[in-house]
């Protein structure tokens, strides 16, 4: 019981500090994108996570490309070029992210 | 859909620039007169955008050793060296470049473009990594395209970058194979070579340099950037072509890894072609003789350079950041460059229009290449001819009235 409780105790701890770490993370990658991209804004129509990156917007490929450089140094991860191309939306772009930040060795 | 509906963003684009006048992209030399000069619109023009770096292409001697090659071996070789077998000529090509490097092996391939296209893509496969620089020509891209390695961009001239990615790597498993340029095509820099060159040797990785625009322009034997900095034997692997400073066409690759050679039977893009007619190969040979006896070629395109790198930048021209055998005019947009560029032809002068996605960070450039023979004469008149061109465009401020003071 108390071992049980423990154990509860502990992984909501996990949880919390990973979900945190996360949700920190998450909104800072998303803010980031979001100043990256503003200057290709089209019309009224405000950016967020469902933002098709290459259609919505008035950026080309080889902007995103460089756009994907300074990310890469702002959150030191490398996302390699094949990835890059199966990158839609914001929300993608971010969980790819934090992908690669989480399987950091 | 229709197959072309995805060009549609292009289509438009060009449309632009098609009805407004002269199309850049289909230029026709009605007849080439010179290295430097040819007939185009039925007007003498003169030639500022061919690549054409040491104005080989009418070298009597080049073109005596093409036409006794047609003679004695005929005008093609029809088949690939594979298939078909080696001319001698072929072989004795590759052992005069790999001696000009100083390297044990050369392969020659039939154009620069396939050199970097294959090279590239076999030497880096599954597991490995490739890092290229943002700039990296559409040959170097390509290659990316064909490759099963991960490829990763880092910041154009920018070791620090590289470094990043090379460090982020950690220790997974797989070759690291970093591809650099000599002297990047569309601004004329060069790359910071001997830092990359400490990054790679940390990290262990493998260095190719592409030495297309450099081969002839820079060292004291005109090795290219690897020889100017003194790094010839830390550059795994050299690439470059024929077709710009030698005057003709091919590339090749050279290199001290004793199993060079199996390239031969991996590398697609020079398996499955036609191998570099006689001709081609002969006046080839001779180009690089002519290189090796006439270091003044070098001399006078670095003067040339100077002459219009200068002249346009007292002027007040955006350059690319320094000297090079390129000279890269920053414009405002695409429709500027390109009614500049129809004006300078308007006035004689022919150099090459670079608009995105051809260009680095989405800039719009007038692109001018060096020749060894064209006399600062000709480049004075052409920088003046910019200059008033500039002015009359608006992308020059308007010239300083000198204070005509009566007191």
């Amino acid at each position: 019981m108390r071992i049980a409780h423990q154990l509860t105790v502990e992984n909501d701890g996990i949880a919390d500090t990973a979900t945190l770490a996360r949700g920190i993370l998450r909104a800072d990658v998303i803010r980031e994108i979001c100043l990256h991209l503003e200057p290709y804004q089209a019309g009224e129509k405000p950016i967020t996570g469902e933002t098709v990156i290459a259609k919505d917007l008035t950026i080309d490929s080889l902007a995103i490309m460089d756009m994907v450089m300074e990310l890469e140094d702002r959150f030191d991860v490398s996302i390699p070029m094949s990835v890059i191309a199966e990158i839609h939306t914001v929300d993608q772009l971010a969980d790819t992210i934090q992908d690669l930040r989480a399987s950091r060795g | 859909m229709g197959l072309f509906d995805r060009h549609a963003g292009l289509l438009e684009a060009y449309r632009d620039v098609r009805t407004t006048g002269l199309d850049p992209f289909q230029i026709r030399m009605e007849r080439v007169l010179s290295p430097t000069e040819a007939i185009i619109n039925g007007k003498p023009t003169l030639l500022v955008g061919t690549n054409n770096y040491f104005g080989l292409t009418f070298d009597p001697s080049c073109m005596e050793a093409a036409i006794e090659a047609i003679r004695a071996e005929g005008t093609g070789t029809t088949g690939s060296r594979i298939a078909n077998g080696s001319y001698t000529e072929h072989v004795a090509l590759e052992q005069e470049i790999a001696q000009f490097y100083g390297k044990k092996h050369c392969m020659v391939f039939t154009t620069g473009y396939q050199a970097n296209l294959g090279v590239i893509s076999t030497l880096a496969d599954q597991g490995d990594f490739l890092l290229i620089d943002a700039d990296s020509h559409a040959s170097i891209y390509d290659a990316c395209k064909m490759t099963r390695a991960e490829v990763v961009r880092f910041k154009h001239n920018d070791p620090s970058s590289l470094e990043a990615r090379l460090r982020r790597l950690g220790d997974k498993p797989g070759n690291r194979v970093v591809v650099l340029e000599g002297i990047y095509s569309m601004l004329g820099d060069s790359a910071p070579l001997k830092e990359f060159i400490d990054v790679c040797k940390k990290y262990g990785a493998y260095v190719l340099v592409d030495e297309a625009h450099s081969l002839g322009a820079l060292g004291d034997n005109g090795r290219g950037l690897c020889e100017a900095v003194g790094v010839l034997d830390d550059c795994h692997f050299i690439v470059g072509t024929f077709s710009k400073t030698l005057g003709a066409i091919g590339g090749y690759c050279v290199s001290d890894d004793p199993d060079f050679d199996i390239l031969r039977v991996t590398v697609r893009s020079y398996m499955f072609t036609a191998s570099l007619p006689p001709s081609i190969v002969a006046s080839v040979r001779q180009a690089l003789r002519v290189v090796k006896a006439k270091p003044e070629l070098r001399k006078q395109l670095w003067e040339n350079v100077s002459t219009l790198y200068d002249g346009l930048k007292e002027q007040g021209f955006t350059l690319g950041p320094e000297h090079g055998p390129v000279v890269g005019v920053h414009l405002p947009d695409r429709m500027t460059a390109i009614g500049f560029w129809r004006a300078m032809l308007e006035a004689g002068i022919y150099v090459n229009v670079a608009v995105p996605p051809a260009t680095p960070n989405g800039v719009s450039l007038l692109r001018c290449s060096l020749c060894a023979v064209h006399t600062s004469e000709q480049l004075e008149h052409m920088v003046e001819v910019m200059t008033g061109i500039g002015r009359q465009m608006g992308v020059l401020p308007p010239p300083k009235l000198r204070a005509v003071s009566g007191r």
